[in-house]
């Protein structure tokens, strides 16, 4: 190999040019400059990273470790007729990754905020087309009736599933007790309004309060539930405590939490999220693979907890008990 | 701009260990797509901040930055439609449905396709084949990405849209600070203009 030539306008530095570059103040001096762009480097890179973290990370609850412990994790006992025999979504996942916009927007949201939820004292307003309208404090409520166990599927609307093991009693038992008129052919459930005790109602991201219905033969079907539990113990606020409904055959959304106020109608309740976007979430809500949100297929799901998808079902799996209710109906219409 | 790049695979790094450390909640896999589309759209309104940018200012590093933020962008979209053909198990009769059917995903499935013929001719030599006006005038096709991207997101929000018309928002600012040229500009020489500045 050949010696590279030297230019002629470099020569080689005199031991002169060379300390004077090299003296601290120069700053011409090599290693200042390459310090100088290690940290410009590092700021830039710094910055750029961090400010990306910051505005885009949005961390879940919870870490692996935690949730792989369930810590109430429940004897088996027999399965009963309206069981699913299914694997149950741990607690932790169960209870950090949930819709309740009242607690904020974000699925880690309402574990973390649900402590401003007080669930006692709690009353429960009973009235509409009912014979005896009253208001009734939610632990007299509960012991109107034996509480049971429901293992069931639980669907949302955006794609993902549970397996949530209820604590609570039927639907259909308290609305024979408060003994329906003839005109009642709907029921309408409206939920806790509090700004004070559901941040998220600051924000008007729903018409706050959250109402949902159903129609009486829904309600008085024997899957319709009312929960005050959520694996064997009192239900988390996140979840809904300290009442909620469970209708397992139909999307997430139909289920409304926190409870206050239970009314009897003529009229097909104005539901909360058909009155926010009523090409997207109807009245009826119904499980149904073959008929897609206008935004995504509901042809499959993730089960939380699984890598891959499964086929959604259709009522959600419930077809044989609850197809009857929708005889004759067009499912694409009464979406 | 080894900087930038470093800076722009940070959130990346972040998002694996997240993964690995089970810290993406009960639903990983939505969680990194929702992750990674939002660093694509950031990464590219940063990209299209350059330009107006250096001309307020008289600037010249953030147009030797703004390629690297493309093709992190550009990156970040490949990475995010990757996981949903993952969540979706790779299903191409599915996913040829999704995008056929769903306008949410045909707008998505759009802004990604428009953003790869750009990260095809990011470099130099690409411009000189094409030519500068031609270059300049394929590049153009952000604008149209980004406006999809933004559109795509809202879409896929189910109802709190205001991180989505924030986004809209710093858009439409971008693109006003395009057309409105700072008026001291015609005044003063181009920062180029040194004379004769040695190479």
């Amino acid at each position: 190999m050949t010696e590279p030539q030297t230019p002629p306008d470099h020569q080689t530095p005199t031991e002169e040019q060379e300390r004077r570059l090299l003296a601290p103040g120069n700053p011409l001096n090599p290693r200042r400059e390459f310090l100088r762009s290690a940290a410009l480097f590092t700021v830039t890179a710094g910055a750029l990273g961090g400010g990306l973290e910051l505005l885009t990370r949005r961390p879940g609850a919870g870490s692996a470790e935690a949730q792989a412990a369930d810590p109430f994790a429940r004897p088996a006992r027999p399965l009963g007729p309206y069981d699913t025999a299914e694997a149950v979504t741990p607690y932790r996942q169960a209870t950090t990754y949930n819709n309740f916009y009242e607690l904020g927007t974000d699925k880690a949201d309402p574990a973390r905020l649900a402590g401003s939820l007080k669930p006692r004292p709690w009353t429960v307003r009973i009235d509409g087309e009912v014979r005896k309208p009253q208001t009734v404090d939610i632990d007299t409520l509960q012991s109107w009736f034996p509480l049971e166990d429901r293992i069931y599927r639980m669907r949302c609307v955006e794609g993902w599933s549970m397996v949530m093991p209820w604590l609570g009693f039927p639907l259909a038992a308290l609305i024979r007790r408060l003994e329906p008129t003839s005109k009642a052919k709907y029921v309408q459930f409206t939920a806790l309004l509090d700004p004070k005790q559901l941040p998220g109602q600051r924000q008007p991201v729903l018409d706050w309060p959250y109402v949902e219905g159903l129609r009486l033969d829904e309600a008085l079907h024997p899957l319709a539930f009312m929960a005050v539990g959520l694996h064997g113990r009192v239900l988390p606020g996140q979840n809904g405590a300290p009442l909620r409904l469970a209708v397992p055959w139909k999307y997430g959304f139909k289920s409304i939490k926190s409870i206050v106020r239970i009314t009897l109608t003529e009229k097909q309740p104005q539901t909360t999220w058909a009155l926010a976007a009523p090409r997207e979430y109807g009245f009826y809500a119904n499980v149904n693979p073959a008929v897609p949100h206008p935004r995504w297929s509901q042809a499959t799901e993730r089960r939380i907890g699984e890598l891959g998808r499964r086929k959604t079902l259709l009522f959600n799996g419930y077809a044989d008990q609850v197809a009857g209710l929708y005889k004759g109906m067009d499912l694409r219409r009464f979406f | 701009m080894p900087a930038v790049v470093t800076g722009g695979l940070l959130p990346a790094a972040v998002l694996v260990l997240d993964a690995l450390s089970g810290a993406l909640g009960a639903n990983p896999i939505q969680r990194a797509t929702q992750q990674t589309g939002l660093l694509a759209l950031v990464l590219l309104l940063l990209s299209l901040a350059c330009t107006p940018l250096r001309r307020w200012t008289g600037w010249t590093w953030p147009a030797r930055v703004r390629k690297s933020l493309g093709l992190l962008a550009f990156g970040y979209a490949a990475l995010h439609f990757l996981i949903y053909l993952f969540d979706h198990g790779f299903a191409p009769v599915q996913m040829t449905e999704d995008v056929l059917e769903r306008p949410f995903i045909t707008v998505g499935f759009t802004a990604l396709l428009l953003l790869v013929p750009l990260a095809l001719t990011s470099t130099p030599r690409a411009v000189r084949r094409l030519g500068f006006a031609r270059w300049t005038g394929l590049h153009r096709l952000v604008y149209v990405s980004v406006w999809l991207a933004t559109l795509h997101y809202y879409w896929g929000v189910k109802k709190d849209h205001t991180p989505p018309l924030m986004a809209a928002a710093v858009l439409a600012l971008l693109f006003l600070a395009r057309w409105w040229r700072p008026r001291q500009r015609a005044a003063r020489p181009l920062p180029t203009d040194r004379g004769s500045a040695s190479p």
